[in-house]
């Protein structure tokens, strides 16, 4: 009896967004009579972050620093329609949106500084601090407040703008099942280092190393909040989670945190987490949905590293030591 | 966390101002001084409490209801069944076309899953709904139910879902989504080794610590706001307007801010009843789930049984590879046909394989209907693909990172459901994990590249 | 029902309220007083959010009856900050990225402070321990964790 090392590794890849359903999402953007901008939606922040997200993106469109942009979301009196909050398509497609919306808002801004300017809208650029400079000649420029203020109060222009992100649903061809299921694929590849206890069935996991690849992190740390989030869950699916231990039979499952298991503060991996990006195509500045897929990888890479530490294969989630105990016995000669 | 920016340098613009930086979030000084709020947050003035009477039984014929008892119970104000709801059978994804309406708002006539919502009340306190639920009387006639996927498809086997009829939802395609792709049989020929196993899961629960629930306060000119921790706001609304047949202009819904959301709260569950119950009472009402029914009410992530069979030569590459995905969805639709869908789109996974069939099939149960979670149609498929990667490598006596070197997608690759690939990063990511790990593998895949050959 | 009177401090002012006998504190504090800073997440006393402090020590308001706090001082997250400056454990929960949804986090930070209160230096072990009560489905632990530690490096620095 004795406690043995192992480890796995496991490489997955993951769909943005909702392309085999239709995949619509709409923002609007506007300013307000002191320059600052209101992007109004109905999406759902669940808690990965997204209002601040999408002030990041209008933000960047506009010209303005993130915290002149206020979200509005979520709801349906005043923000335009979105299909929710599932299938890493927020940032993806909100995101688009908010692009396009904050686009058109910006030609606007540029229209009424050239007049106060008396250039070509074509030739001022923004500082990204909240003015308005002609390109080669910075002297000469406006802030933004002061544009804001011509537009409500003297030249009668609404600057603002509508934006809408939509991928057409895509209809699988019934023989072959040809389709186009996403524009946009996140990766990831983990190795997991585990310790096995072969007598009591009990597993640790001592490290995993996640390579993420998720287009571009438009907020790094919010980035980093997710995929740790996420590979913490992804450990706790391989070892611990299901309301029903037994399925099919449908007895014994958990009602509260006492039977319902997951790892608490004192069971956490050593976490390693790496970032590479590859701009996608059609994502706003490159971003991908990386929220989903950051949870795959670990529950291979950690059912693999069980099998290098005790030789034994559960192929049943979640690896549970009574699994593994039943496992090691059968496999033991007699 | 690291950044690693050496990869795909060529790709990337390093010239904006607020994108890639660390802002701080703007709704986190909310969060820590407890000010965020959430929909459970207000209060509402004569506000009442909806308690469900559920199903002891897995699969039963509802003989009669009675809540006599129940109404005269102090507290309580009204007593819903199934006839108050004026479009009783549903389904969520009747929005995109995707039916036949298969699950009821409260059970008319039969219960197909123990949990299943059958009487709704609604009283003063949470205390005297739940005293008020607890005398609905339900007569039952126990009906033999099934719970394996396998002997759900026998053909003999009890129906769960008659709206169905059968227990596999029908695609357009058949009894299950179809991907075909070369030629698997004639792949497995020429096989030197042909290695077929079977990945099962068990149901998961989301577990966001804030419970699924709302609040419903009529605006007193016919409309109702429904403060909502749902995430997605008109697919909701939408719904709720066909099974209340109620114009959507009547309803407006307020939420965004979630304690936590994972997927189960796509379902369009406590919002419909909720707004009835304002309707009927012209009160304000709560509807949130106790924890004991987040974990085995609502929607958990559903069980699959994934079957990969695969044809691989000592060389390491992959010529065939067969899987048979089963998406256990319990006892009604609800997101599952897109989830097996989703699972048919995802598989082979990330590897150029010429020859692929895959069938992935939506199964019913007489259990907690699942739906979706994150990693919906993949999380469960990537285990067992990766576990059946692993298995392969040692099957042929090599190294389980340099296998998948050898099969990994790249762009211009034709997928198994004719795509070509675009934007691959798979081979990078195994290369920093090579590194990162410590894992030294040939040095001709860490030069690979994710970039078409010749490009 | 028979309404029985409570009376206690809350965050240093005076409450007081006539409830229903059989109420929880936590009901008592969203409900009727309007402190909706402790969370329900499961009333069963089995995932913290509800996490409030008592005279000083750790309590579940969701099993805690509001009539047992006559003459309690209760303290919540939303008394923290005084004068709008963030507590050292708030702040530090800020800088860490330490919430994503924030549903636990009013739970996460009563229990760490009554760590801190108690323990000023503390070890990862001990950190560890006192949020063993709190459940976090976001954030995998660890930025709570590294918050708690920094607040309690922020506030020996302060001291010296
Ligand atoms: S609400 Fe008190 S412990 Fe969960
Ligand atoms: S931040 Fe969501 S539960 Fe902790």
């Amino acid at each position: 009896m004795a406690i043995r090392r192992g480890r796995g590794v496991a490489a997955i890849n993951y769909p943005t967004g909702m392309n085999l359903g239709g995949d619509p999402t709409q923002a609007l953007v506007h300013s307000t009579p002191t320059g600052n901008f209101m992007v109004t939606l109905s999406s759902v922040d669940l808690g990965q972050g997204m209002k601040q997200i999408m002030a990041q993106i209008c933000a960047e469109t506009i010209g303005v620093p993130t915290d002149r942009v206020v979200v509005d979301t979520a709801d349906t009196d005043t923000g335009p329609h979105c299909m929710g909050t599932f299938a890493s398509r927020g940032t993806h497609r909100a995101g688009n949106a908010v692009i396009q919306a904050a686009r058109e808002a910006r030609q606007v801004m540029l229209e009424v500084a050239a007049e106060e300017l008396e250039v070509n809208a074509s030739d001022l650029e923004t500082d990204g601090e909240g003015n308005i400079l002609v390109k080669g000649a910075p002297q000469r420029s406006i802030s933004i407040f002061d544009v804001a203020l011509s537009a409500h109060f003297k030249r009668g222009r609404s600057i603002s703008g509508r934006g809408m992100f939509l991928i057409p649903r895509s209809y699988p061809e019934k023989e072959t099942g040809a389709m186009k299921p996403s524009t946009c694929y996140a990766h990831a590849c983990t190795v997991a280092e585990v310790e096995v206890d072969d007598e009591t069935g009990e597993v640790t996991v001592l490290t995993v190393k996640n390579v993420f690849e998720i287009g571009r992190a438009l907020n790094p740390k919010m980035v980093e909040q997710q995929l740790v989030g996420g590979s913490w869950m992804g450990i706790s699916h391989a070892l611990y989670e299901t309301t029903e231990p037994y399925y099919p039979n449908r007895d014994h499952g958990g009602t509260d945190f006492n039977q319902y298991l997951m790892p608490g503060p004192g069971d956490l991996a050593q976490t390693e987490i790496i970032v590479l990006e590859r701009p996608s195509a059609d994502g706003p500045y490159g971003a991908k949905g990386p929220g989903e897929m950051c949870a795959n990888p670990q529950i291979p890479a950690v059912a693999n590293a069980v099998f290098d530490a005790v030789g034994v294969r559960i192929d049943t989630l979640p690896i549970t030591p009574e699994r593994i105990l039943r496992a090691l016995k059968a496999q033991a000669p007699n | 966390m690291e950044l690693r920016k050496s990869y795909f340098a060529d790709q990337r613009k390093d010239d904006l101002h607020e994108i890639g930086q660390p802002r701080p979030r703007s709704d986190s000084p909310g969060h820590v001084t407890g000010k965020t709020t959430y929909f459970a947050d207000r209060n509402f003035p004569g506000m009442l409490h909806l308690k469900m009477v559920r199903s002891p039984h897995h699969h039963a014929r509802i003989r009669s209801i009675d809540t006599s008892e129940a109404e005269k119970h102090p507290g309580v104000v009204k007593v819903l069944t199934a006839k108050d709801v004026p479009h009783n059978v549903y389904t969520i994804l009747i929005l995109i076309q995707i039916g036949p309406e298969d699950e009821t708002v409260l059970a008319d006539g039969k219960v197909r899953w123990k949990g299943e919502a059958v009487v709704a009340v609604l009283a003063e306190t949470e205390r005297a709904a739940q005293e008020a639920a607890a005398k609905v009387k339900v007569d039952y006639e126990v009906l033999p139910a099934v719970f394996d996927m396998e002997e759900a498809l026998k053909p003999d086997a009890p129906i769960v879902n008659e709206y169905h009829g059968r227990n596999y939802y029908l695609y357009d395609s058949g009894e299950c989504r179809k991907v075909r792709f070369g030629d698997v049989e004639a792949g497995f020929a020429t096989a030197d080794h042909v290695l077929e196993q079977t990945y099962q899961s068990s149901p998961i629960e989301h577990a966001p610590t804030e419970t699924t629930g709302c609040i419903v306060a009529p605006e007193g000119n016919d409309r109702f706001t429904c403060y909502t921790n749902t995430q997605a706001m008109f697919f909701t609304l939408d719904n709720a307007s066909i099974i209340l047949q109620m114009p959507g202009n009547k309803l407006h819904f307020v939420g965004g801010t979630v304690g936590g959301g994972f997927g189960g709260k796509v379902d369009v569950i406590v919002e419909p009843i909720a707004i009835l119950g304002a309707k009927l009472t012209g009160r304000p009402v709560c509807f949130v789930y106790s924890r004991e029914e987040e974990m085995q009410i609502s929607s958990p992530r559903a069980a699959e049984k994934v079957v990969i069979k695969d044809g691989v030569m000592n060389d390491g590459r992959i010529v065939a590879r067969k899987v048979t995905g089963y998406t256990d969805a319990g006892a009604y639709s609800r997101h599952s046909p897109y989830g097996a869908q989703k699972g048919a789109g995802h598989y082979p996974g990330p590897y150029t394989i010429p020859n692929v069939w895959i069938d992935t099939y939506c199964v019913y149960t007489n259990r907690t209907p699942s739906s979706a979670m994150r990693g919906f149609g993949v999380t469960i498929g990537d285990f067992a693909l990766e576990v059946q990667m692993d298995k392969l490598a040692r099957l042929i006596g090599m190294d389980p990172l340099e296998f998948r070197f050898i099969n990994a997608y790249r762009d211009g690759d034709m997928k198994a459901h004719r795509q070509p690939t675009e934007g691959a990063a798979l081979i990078e990511c195994m290369q920093e994990a090579s590194r990162a790990a410590n894992w030294p593998v040939a040095e001709k895949f860490m030069t690979m590249s994710s970039y078409a050959k010749g490009a | 029902m028979a309404k029985v009177p409570v009376q206690f401090t809350l965050n240093g002012a005076e409450k007081a309220e006539f409830i229903d006998s059989g109420t929880t504190l936590l009901h008592a504090l969203r409900d009727k007083i309007g402190d909706t800073s402790p969370k329900g997440g499961c009333h069963q006393g089995t995932c913290g959010a509800c996490t409030v402090i008592i005279d000083g020590e750790l309590r579940l308001s969701c099993l805690t009856l509001a009539e047992t706090c006559n003459g309690a001082a209760v303290t919540t997250t939303s008394g923290l900050s005084e004068g709008g400056v963030l507590h050292s454990l708030q702040r530090a929960f800020l800088d860490a990225f330490a919430t994503q949804c924030g549903f636990c986090t009013p739970g996460m930070i009563m229990a760490a402070k009554v760590l801190l209160d108690h323990t000023p230096n503390p070890s990862r072990e001990d950190v560890v321990e006192a949020l063993s009560g709190n459940i976090c489905r976001c954030t995998g632990y660890e930025p709570i964790i590294q918050a708690v530690l920094t607040a309690a490096r922020s506030n020996s620095q302060n001291a010296v």
